[in-house]
């Protein structure tokens, strides 16, 4: 028995916060210069959430294209622009930035330390992230070239060879989505190290790794996963580059080049790509499920475990998204094979949380609501998944809706419903005051009705055969009664993130004050103030086992005498 | 502030982490050993499917004397660390230099490598699937001894005016690390392109 | 025995869904889906049994999962009566979890067997040597066919003999590209195969019922990848001995036409497109010889009425902008006698 300096919540004077203010310029000007992983997080956070905006009114547009048939609303052209820039906006510039911003803010409150490893890396991978944000928009004037018409990319998410050589693609629009995607690749990458050092190396007295949150824990391996996963995406569009301004032959059939190489370097990356996105919605959920059933998290060991070996059996899946190229029927049965394994290490991730629920006392606030939504659909993605799985399956499912569906179930109802409860949760932190509860349901409703109106659809249009990437359809498929109601789903669901952005700003101004600790959590970021100080601890803290502030809360019974 | 007193377990151990920059340098490693990968495989898989020549067999030679200096220079940065680590600067600046002088002959090997092969045998980038995937791959890597090269002599400048002392070994260190990496990718690359493709 | 009962439940959920799915959509005219759950050919058929399979194995995986999830929200909701102490803490339990990774193998290793089994007996099906070969070509937005052995060409509406037990006579398909990557898809004949430039593919397909059955390129191509759409006509074999017989003629020779010939010919049409037995040769866009046998215009675009072609000639934009014909700029007389040159390619 020693001295345990962990401080007790509320106790920290509040003096931090008074920082004089400056004009706006001056505020402005801090922001943009500034290197503190707080700041960057939230900058991050804002940047995806604009880009959620922008690419879900892209959405809108397509679902308005698609509600009838032979509809004239956007030309072929068009169309065509928007859901590539759909895709690319909401994986590249929304799913990543709004995850990784979630690492940069969380991950050193949790492991105690002051800052990230490299703040002034920091600060570079986010301004290089957003400038590739801006390069991919810039398309929209300068894509068509000088004297061209201007135009976005039309080659879709996956730009597959040759359809992005030169001949097939003039003018500058691949250029800019080659392009942009390198320079917030570059960020990416940056941020992902800046995790791995900033986890490896400035972790709190006390905390062993297997003492670790399991949010820091999962963003650890997200990371790791990034360097190997965004890493040949980059060196991918290195060679279309060359292809296109040095005349290179990589792409080019013409000169023996094969398409089908492009393919497989893009879902090399593709593939992890998505347990890159998906991984930290798994880590959110580790935190805020146990917190709201009262319960600590089951199975501790095996989380970690399963989290490891999803990001190994991810690397060896990825020619699941190739099934119908023509790959001999060994190579078909092996990554069947593979790709039902990454169900196992996945199902134990579920059925812990099942158990972390199960003798709980479950508290259905706004943040866990989200999760739960979240389990449940992700159970169904994922078992959609299984399906296609089954490669002579996929062979009727490739590229229709059926996987429009399966890939919206996760991207949406699990990345984005995590990220929506992520938002819900860390918001008092980071502001101090709490987001609006009964607004917070609304959303919540809103957007899960209006999630399973559309994507609950989509399976059935995939069956009946509708491809994706199409700008219109024929009256006579029967698709057009489905496609209405997918449609005005995605309305509902606008509706649902419109209430979500007057709560985030309302909230601000109005929100009920938090103070440290308005979960009752365990981890270290709440025994800080809200917002935390600059300095993040007033002394580094000390810890003991894997929930602190448990340890704190119940100093008869705490965590570590159980912890193996 | 008051702290609260729980029950305890016996204090662990002294608390000790990896030096962070040496953690970000193996993850930069990592990931840039996934770009190598990529190129490499790229090129593996195009052999022998150019449409036109010149083939490798045709046009290659083997560079000894580069690859010989490059993968010393792994041998006198290795000595440079023991030095910076004792605070033997002198002996530091000395290796280091010697180092710098065997990047830089690679370099130049590489420089007169390719001067052949686009002047004489009319190889460029854009000739073939040969020309796209070799002057990709040979300088992709050329870039990274280029990007090693400006580290250590920055290093070597600061040396030279005496800024550098043990505190930095553990920052040189990190660099030599990212040098052994550039060395390694050399033995791949080298087998890849002038031994197995040939 | 397992295979017949898996078939007959198929055949049961098949039919089901299909009065469900068709009856709930507003019906506008006849109505043609291209259904995956409406197979009508043997490897169709084979994935349609092993997706009721796979169906059945997952939704029981969600029935337990997802009913265990339900009790758990509900048993262990937070109420006014409880009490203010945290419940128990629990934090694992080797056994449990040991269980809930076997069995997901076991379930992983019978999904896969099943699969594995259907994988090598659709793709490595031995050829007869009765099978039809055709080679498909897929361009940017139109298909391209060849019947090597008869010296037929022809586009976008494929014609395959029936293949039911008293003739079996599957058709294999030989797939690549001219240009770009697309996919060949029939929901109710196959499952989807790539069309790869540089890359030959294959695939079979064995139709037990004549009629029409309709699917469109699956793999985005560009600008018009929408109206890539397929038709795959399913004759009797005397109907398809005929329509063969009818292909190996060359294009009819008119000379009430012949003006419009002369422009065909004048114009830049011939180097683009052929018509046998003239020297019209050109190979970017669809053969033209028997243009009046297909029923639709530029791989589905429009109907094949003398209107339409007209348009179509004048400004291929009309119908399908961003097609590759480009507008040919021809007066109105030209046209007039384009067309009706082409209306005697029958
Ligand atoms: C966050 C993103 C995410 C996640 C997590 C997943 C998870 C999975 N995905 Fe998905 N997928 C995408 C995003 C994602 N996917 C995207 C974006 C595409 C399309 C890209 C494009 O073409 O544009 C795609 C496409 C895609 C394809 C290719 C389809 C095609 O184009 O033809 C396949 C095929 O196998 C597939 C399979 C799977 C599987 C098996 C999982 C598994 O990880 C799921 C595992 C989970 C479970 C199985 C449920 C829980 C487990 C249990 C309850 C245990 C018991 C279960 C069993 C024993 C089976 N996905
Ligand atoms: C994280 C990823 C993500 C998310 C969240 C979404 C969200 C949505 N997606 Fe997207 N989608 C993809 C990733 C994602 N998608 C990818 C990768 C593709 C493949 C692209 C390709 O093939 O290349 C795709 C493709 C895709 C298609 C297929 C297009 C095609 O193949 O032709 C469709 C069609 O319905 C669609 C619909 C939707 C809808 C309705 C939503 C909804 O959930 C959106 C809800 C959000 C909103 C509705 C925002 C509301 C905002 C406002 C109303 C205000 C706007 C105001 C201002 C801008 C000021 N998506
Ligand atoms: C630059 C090449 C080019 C020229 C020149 C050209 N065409 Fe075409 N044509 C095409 C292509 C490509 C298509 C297929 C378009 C599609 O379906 O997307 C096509 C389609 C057609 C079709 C429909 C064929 C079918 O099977 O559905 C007709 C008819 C036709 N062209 C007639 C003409 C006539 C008449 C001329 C001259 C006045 C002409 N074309 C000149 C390229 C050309
Ligand atoms: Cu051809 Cu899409
Ligand atoms: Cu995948």
């Amino acid at each position: 028995m020693s001295d345990y300096s962990l401080p007790n919540p509320g106790t920290i004077e509040a003096v931090v916060s008074d920082e004089p203010r400056g004009t706006l310029l001056e505020t402005l000007h801090e922001w943009v210069i500034t290197v503190d992983h707080k700041r960057l997080g939230i900058l991050y956070i804002l940047y995806s959430t604009f880009f959620l905006l922008v690419a879900g009114a892209e959405a809108l547009f397509i679902r308005i294209q698609l509600a009838f048939p032979h509809n004239h609303f956007l030309s072929a052209q068009v169309y065509n622009r928007f859901f590539t820039m759909h895709g690319t906006t909401m994986v590249f510039l929304v799913g990543m930035p709004f995850l990784f911003g979630f690492g940069n803010y969380v991950v050193p409150l949790q492991i105690g330390a002051r800052d990230m490893a490299f703040p002034r890396l920091n600060a570079f991978s986010f301004w290089l992230t957003a400038f590739g944000g801006l390069l991919l928009y810039y398309s929209f004037l300068g894509g068509g070239g000088l004297y061209g018409v201007g135009n976005a990319p039309d080659v879709g998410w996956f730009a597959y060879a040759p359809l992005t050589a030169r001949s097939f693609s003039p003018g500058h629009a691949t250029d800019y989505w080659a392009l942009a995607l390198i320079v917030s690749g570059f960020g990416t990458f940056g941020t992902a190290i800046n995790i791995i050092a900033t986890v490896v190396s400035m972790r709190c007295k006390g905390m062993t790794l297997m003492r670790m949150p399991l949010f820091t824990w999962l963003m650890l391996v997200v990371s790791m996963l990034t360097l190997v996963t965004i890493t040949p995406l980059t060196a991918a569009q290195f060679m279309l580059l060359i292809d296109r301004y040095l005349g290179g032959h990589f792409f080019d059939t013409q000169a023996g080049g094969s398409s089908l190489i492009w393919i497989h370097f893009f879902w090399i990356f593709g593939h992890p790509e998505v347990y890159v996105l998906v991984l930290p919605a798994f880590a959110i959920a580790n935190e805020i499920i146990p917190v709201f059933s009262r319960k600590a998290i089951f199975g501790y060991p095996a989380m970690v475990a399963a989290s490891v070996g999803i990001m190994f059996v991810s690397l060896s899946v990825w020619a699941h998204h190739m099934f119908t190229v023509g790959m001999t029927s060994t190579s078909n049965a092996f990554f069947t094979l593979s790709t039902m394994l990454v169900g196992v290490p996945t199902g134990i991730k579920i059925f812990n949380w099942i158990a972390t629920l199960w003798g709980g006392r479950i508290r259905f606030t706004t943040p866990m609501l989200f999760c739960i939504g979240f389990l449940f659909q992700f159970l169904i993605a994922g078992l959609t998944g299984i399906m296609l799985s089954v490669s002579p399956w996929d062979w009727q499912l490739h590229n229709s809706y059926f996987v429009i569906a399966h890939f919206h179930y996760v991207l949406v109802g699990a990345v984005v419903f995590c990220i929506f409860a992520a938002l819900y949760f860390w918001y008092p932190k980071a502001t101090g005051r709490l987001m609006n509860e009964t607004l917070g349901k609304w959303h919540f409703w809103l957007f899960l009705i209006g999630f399973h109106i559309t994507f609950d659809t989509m399976h059935f249009l995939g069956l009946l055969g509708m491809p994706r990437s199409i700008y219109t359809y024929q009256p006579d498929r029967g698709w057009n009664f489905l496609n209405l109601v997918v449609s005005l789903g995605g309305m509902v669901q606008g509706v649902a993130v419109l209430i979500f952005a007057y709560n985030f700003i309302a909230s601000l101004f109005q929100g009920e004050i938090a103070g440290d600790d308005p979960w009752d959590a365990w981890t270290l970021e709440w025994t800080t103030s809200s917002p935390p100080p600059v300095y993040n601890f007033e002394e580094p803290p000390e810890v003991h086992s894997r929930r602190p502030l448990w340890d704190l809360k119940h100093p008869d019974d705490p965590d570590w005498e159980y912890e193996a | 502030m008051s702290t609260v007193s729980t029950r305890l377990p016996v204090r662990a151990a002294e608390w000790h982490l990896p030096y962070k920059g040496r953690v970000g340098m193996s993850a930069l490693i990592a990931g840039e050993s996934a770009i190598f990968t990529i190129f490499v495989v790229a090129y593996v898989f195009y052999l022998g499917k150019s449409v036109t020549g010149p083939r490798p067999s045709d046009v290659l030679e083997v560079p000894i004397i580069g690859t010989i200096c490059l993968l010393s220079s792994s041998l006198t940065i290795w000595r440079a660390e023991r030095a910076i680590e004792d605070d033997r600067m002198g002996s530091f600046t000395a290796w280091l230099g010697a180092t710098i002088v065997l990047a830089i002959t690679f370099l130049i090997g590489t420089a007169s490598e390719w001067k052949k092969l686009i002047y004489q045998d009319g190889l460029t980038i854009s000739t073939n699937l040969f020309g796209t995937t070799f002057y990709s791959l040979v300088g992709l890597h050329a870039t990274h001894v280029v990007i090693g090269l400006a580290l250590l002599s920055s290093a070597f400048l600061f040396s030279l005016f005496g800024r550098v002392d043990s505190r930095q070994s553990e920052r040189f260190g990190a660099v030599a690390l990212y040098w052994h990496f550039v060395d390694g990718v050399w033995v791949v690359v080298f087998s890849v392109v002038y031994l197995i493709g040939r | 025995m397992q295979a017949k009962r898996i078939g007959r439940l198929a055949r049961f959920g098949s039919v089901a869904a299909w009065l469900w799915l068709t009856s709930s959509m507003l019906a506008q005219g006849p109505q043609r889906v291209p259904s995956t759950l409406a197979p009508a050919s043997t490897p169709a058929h084979q994935i349609f049994d092993l997706s009721v399979f796979v169906v059945s194995i997952t939704g029981g995986i969600f029935l337990v999962v997802g009913g265990l999830l339900a009790v758990a929200l509900f048993r262990f909701r937070a109420r006014k009566s409880d009490s203010l102490a945290e419940p128990a803490q629990i934090y694992g339990s080797t056994q449990i979890e040991l269980a809930w990774t076997v069995i997901p193998v076991l379930i992983v290793v019978v999904l896969f067997l099943t699969t594995a089994r259907i994988i090598f007996a659709i793709q490595d099906a031995p050829k007869p040597t009765a099978a039809l070969d055709v080679t498909a070509i897929g361009h940017q937005f139109w298909w391209e066919f060849r019947y090597p052995k008869y010296g037929v060409v022809t586009a976008n509406e494929l014609h395959i003999p029936v293949s039911g037990n008293a003739a079996s006579r599957p058709t294999f398909l030989t797939l690549t590209s001219a240009d770009v990557n697309h996919s060949f898809w029939v929901p109710q004949l196959a499952g989807k195969t790539d069309l790869i430039a540089n890359h030959i593919n294959t695939m079979w397909l064995d139709p037990n019922t004549p009629g029409l059955y309709l699917g469109q390129c699956a793999q985005f191509c560009g600008t018009q990848h929408a109206l890539m759409l397929l038709r795959v006509y399913v004759d009797t074999p005397e109907q398809f001995d005929a329509w063969i017989k009818s292909q190996q003629q060359p294009g009819r020779q008119d000379s009430a036409v012949a003006a419009g010939r002369k422009v065909f010919e004048t114009q830049a049409c011939m180097n683009c497109h052929t018509v046998s037995g003239t020297s019209a040769t050109g190979r970017f866009g669809p053969d033209l010889t028997h243009l009046m046998s297909r029923a639709t215009l530029a791989s589905g675009a429009m109907d094949n009425t003398p209107e339409n072609l007209r348009e179509w000639i004048k400004s291929p934009d009309s119908f399908k902008r961003g097609a590759l014909m480009p507008a040919m700029q021809l007066s109105d007389e030209q046209l007039d006698q384009v067309t009706a040159y082409l209306e005697t390619l029958k």
